[in-house]
């Protein structure tokens, strides 16, 4: 029968197995921040578990505790248990080391994608009437400027699409443009990537500037046709807005 | 006519010790203002041209920054504890009970130290403020001068209140005790004024409203209703009740890690338990509270919403995220070790119940964690196609933050009902029935709080807002108010098959409950942060902007450490005032280690008591750290 010890390790490399291996059969590989923080809550899970009671913790911790206090160790335990002394530091340090060590690789990236729009966009109201000459004129100027990059199907996958990083975004996903309001689109297709504060990295978005291009009517009826064409509500605090 | 000098030195001496400590605190402070009353007195003049003042070294914002923060903490406790101090009470006048007076009591004694020292910390921020912030008390101050008044004669009040109360307690026990239970309300409901009071002066400040023509006490009375107010003040009474379950937990905690005899262990691994479950208490009604809160952020102004929630401080609530889930694993845990070690043999029974529910709460937490915008480095990145994962980003989303939320807090609720039902059996008819029924009811009602979280990704945000997320609220609300009841029923006629026995937890058990506090104490100054940062550069938003050197967001990091030193500087601060309060308890103390051969083995008890058959190893661990 397995221990407590054991079974956690078993669980623990499961769990990795799975996020490193298994889920990017199905979809994009995982972050290693985010698989860090899925295998220290296994490993929470794990310790909250073997700590529970006098007899799980004795079944968890005391082979720990007996191995490290060396009892009654003779041989290959003893070996053992100055190996894990001498190694387990060394890997610390190495750790440490690798963390610390110069490197060429860029920094982990931490851009915020959707930041607060300027003070003058706040509250703006689109002033075209949400019928269907609107949304029909928005889509015709969406499949003119927009699908090249967006997507026909507002899915992000255009024929432009696979030269940006960041891509453009996907406005089907329910986190795009469903947890905006109008006058925030309204600002993004306005002012473009060099209209984006610092925390969103101006530098790293190609979105076009389209006041140049654009009057805004145009801008307001693309929205309109956006929505419409991704099957998505702009967020509204009233319902009848 | 005898003069100050003629007085005898004895009488002075006399008058001094029998003043109390408060007035003594308060006394002390105003001496010390004293010369800066003069100098703000003498300096009139420049003061009217002059916008800000820093102090050197540390600089003007972080100074307010900690002193703020350490008056807000101190604040929550003051105003938290008397709220379940009376409560308990209460129950301990209608049971007959003196365990829970007594209790009430210890609570109240926490207070009155506290109280001071808040007090104190409130003058230190007002002068701060004004001699810092000229301009903008002015500001203030011309808007809101009549709640000031309101103010000062609640504080009159409350102090009044606290002074009989806590000198009145054991003179008004018998045919007076439903007089000091009504002085204790009267106490609360002074407490709740004054934190609603200042609360608006603070929440003008983030959400300011037009103020039209008329007297001054109408013009401070339409300041005062701006759109955050209320969010605000539901949500830091709720979360006073947190903080101060919590670190009355805590306390409980550190007593218990250090009983010497059995009735202190058994006492403070109670008033533990009763901490932890006022904390859990307050927990659960707390993330609605805030929903609410950042919903009126939200409409009031959707760039502070989106700074918040989706801008530059959309980290702190993966942080915030984190420490709750610490809090929500805390409880639990400590309420599970309460099953195996109160409750002897029981530990197998529910093993498996335990198991699931530590599942359930931590694949929620995984949930709850997983940021929308993601951390990764250029490589990762590009493979995900951006920072937005396409399956797991939907996690990062409000519609399943809420979801798992409601579980979460289920969960919570029937880890209390499990504990609540442990070592007893049901004698009832219908109890087979009623436990059906309840448990039909637990999945109908986790299910549907999952399809509503489900069918929020393809409604527009007001219907999830308006209705889904309401519904999941009201659907756990629900079960909370029909399983309280029904188990309470349940219980009535059951009998005991295994008597629950104190004094018996772990260390860990102490230590868990210190953890709980100081995550609680951290999450009141992250998220003060946030709600203070999301104004950006303004004082007050939109109205008066921030011209001083201060005026721009700090980095997240720096952000943090200061944080971490406003928890450490308050923990220090509590303990202090802790000691302060217990030190007449070193008398019963000494009394108590006489009585030290009644402990099992002869030894002094670690928390958890002596080492038994069982505990071994916990007492083992403990001997090889010594």
């Amino acid at each position: 029968m397995r221990g407590p010890i054991t079974s956690g390790a078993i669980l623990l490399a499961g769990v990795f197995v799975f996020l490193k291996f298994i889920l990017p059969l199905f979809t994009a590989p995982l972050p290693a921040s985010l698989i860090y923080l899925y295998m220290t809550l296994a490993f929470s899970g794990i310790m909250l578990y073997g700590t529970m009671s006098a007899s799980s913790l004795e079944s968890l911790m005391g082979p720990v505790f007996r191995f490290l206090s060396g009892e009654g160790q003779s041989g290959t335990g003893k070996l053992a248990r100055l190996a894990v002394l001498v190694l387990f530091p060394l890997l610390v340090g190495w750790q440490t080391y690798t963390s610390l060590a110069p490197s060429d690789l860029p920094p982990g990236e931490n851009r915020t994608i959707h930041p607060a729009p300027p003070g003058e966009f706040v509250g703006l109201a689109n002033p075209y009437q949400n019928n269907e000459a609107n949304i029909n004129m928005g889509k015709g100027l969406y499949a003119a400027y927009c699908s090249p990059c967006h997507g026909a199907n507002y899915d992000g996958k255009g024929p432009a699409a696979k030269g940006f990083n960041p891509p453009p975004a996907n406005f089907a996903d329910p986190g795009t443009i469903a947890q905006l309001q109008e006058s925030y689109l309204f600002w993004r297709i306005k002012k473009g990537g060099v209209g984006l504060p610092v925390e969103a990295m101006p530098w790293k978005s190609a979105m076009p500037r389209w006041e140049v291009e654009l009057p805004d009517e145009f801008i307001w009826k693309i929205i309109m046709g956006e929505y419409d064409g991704a099957h998505q509500s702009p967020r509204t605090w009233e319902e009848d807005d | 006519m005898k003069s100050a000098n003629q007085i005898p030195q004895s009488n002075v001496k006399n008058f001094l010790e029998k003043m109390p400590t408060l007035f003594k605190w308060v006394s002390f402070l105003s001496v010390l203002l004293l010369p800066v009353i003069a100098m703000a007195a003498g300096a009139e003049t420049k003061a009217m041209s002059v916008e800000y003042r820093d102090v050197p070294g540390i600089g003007s914002r972080n100074l307010v920054w900690i002193v703020a923060q350490q008056h807000l903490l101190l604040a929550g406790f003051v105003l938290g504890v008397p709220i379940f101090g009376w409560v308990c009470e209460l129950v301990g006048w209608k049971t007959k009970e003196a365990r829970y007076d007594k209790l009430a009591k210890e609570f109240t004694k926490l207070l009155t130290s506290a109280y001071a020292t808040t007090a104190l910390f409130g003058g230190i921020l007002l002068f701060l403020l004004i001699g810092l912030y000229p301009k903008l008390m002015a500001y203030l101050t011309d808007m809101f001068f009549p709640s000031f008044l309101v103010y000062c004669l609640l504080f009159l009040a409350e102090t009044a209140t606290l002074y009989m109360y806590w000198y009145g307690w054991d003179y008004m026990q018998g045919n007076k005790k439903a007089f000091h239970l009504f002085l204790g309300f009267l106490l609360n409901l002074f407490a709740i004024g004054i934190m609603i009071v200042p609360n608006s002066w603070a929440t003008f400040q983030a959400s300011p409203v037009v103020v039209g023509d008329g007297d001054a006490w109408t013009r401070a009375w339409m300041a005062m209703q701006n759109p955050t107010w209320w969010p605000v003040n539901i949500h830091r009474l709720i979360a006073n009740v947190v903080l101060g379950g919590f670190i009355v937990g805590a306390y409980a905690g550190i007593r218990y890690l250090l009983a010497v005899s059995r009735e202190e262990r058994e006492h403070y691994d109670w008033m533990g338990y009763v901490g932890n479950f006022i904390g859990v208490f307050g927990m659960l009604p707390l993330p609605f509270a805030g929903y609410w809160l950042m919903r009126e952020v939200y409409q009031y102004n959707q760039q502070m919403g989106i700074t918040l929630m989706g801008g530059f401080l959309a980290w702190l609530f993966i942080l915030q995220a984190m420490l709750i889930g610490v809090l929500f694993l805390g409880a639990n845990y400590y309420f599970w070790m309460g099953i195996t070690y109160r409750i002897p043999g029981s530990e197998n029974s529910y093993k498996k119940p335990i198991m699931a529910m530590l599942v359930v709460l931590l694949l929620c937490l995984g949930v709850w964690m997983t940021p929308h915008t993601l951390v990764a480095s250029l490589a990762e990145a590009q493979k995900m196609g951006g920072t937005h994962h396409p399956l797991l980003g939907v996690f990062g989303v409000m519609s399943a933050k809420m979801t798992v939320a409601n579980i979460m807090i289920l969960v919570t609720f029937m880890s209390f009902i499990m504990y609540w039902r442990a070592g007893k059996q049901e004698t009832a008819g219908w109890a087979k029935a009623a436990k059906a029924i309840m448990n039909g009811l637990l999945a109908i009602a986790a299910v549907a709080v999952i399809v509503l979280g489900v069918w929020g990704y393809f409604v527009p945000a007001i219907i999830r807002i308006n209705y889904f997320s309401v519904a999941q609220v009201l659907i756990v609300g629900f079960i909370m108010v029909t399983f309280t009841p029904l188990t309470a029923l349940l219980l009535k006629s059951a009998k005991t098959t295994t008597e629950m026995v104190w004094g018996k937890m772990p260390i860990r058990a102490g230590y868990c409950l210190v953890l709980n506090a100081v995550m609680v104490i951290l999450l009141m100054s992250l998220m003060g942060y946030a709600r203070s940062s999301s104004r950006v550069h303004w004082h007050i938003y939109g109205v008066m902007r921030d011209t001083s050197e201060y005026a721009f967001s700090p980095a997240l990091g720096y952000a943090a450490a200061f944080m971490s030193l406003n928890t450490f500087v308050y923990c220090l601060l509590v303990a202090f005032i802790f000691w302060v309060a217990t030190l007449g308890d070193k008398a019963k103390a000494q009394q108590a280690k006489a009585s030290m051969s009644d402990v099992p083995g002869g030894t002094p008890a670690m928390a958890g008591g002596a080492p038994s058959s069982g505990e071994k190893l916990e007492s083992g661990i403990l001997e090889n750290h010594k």
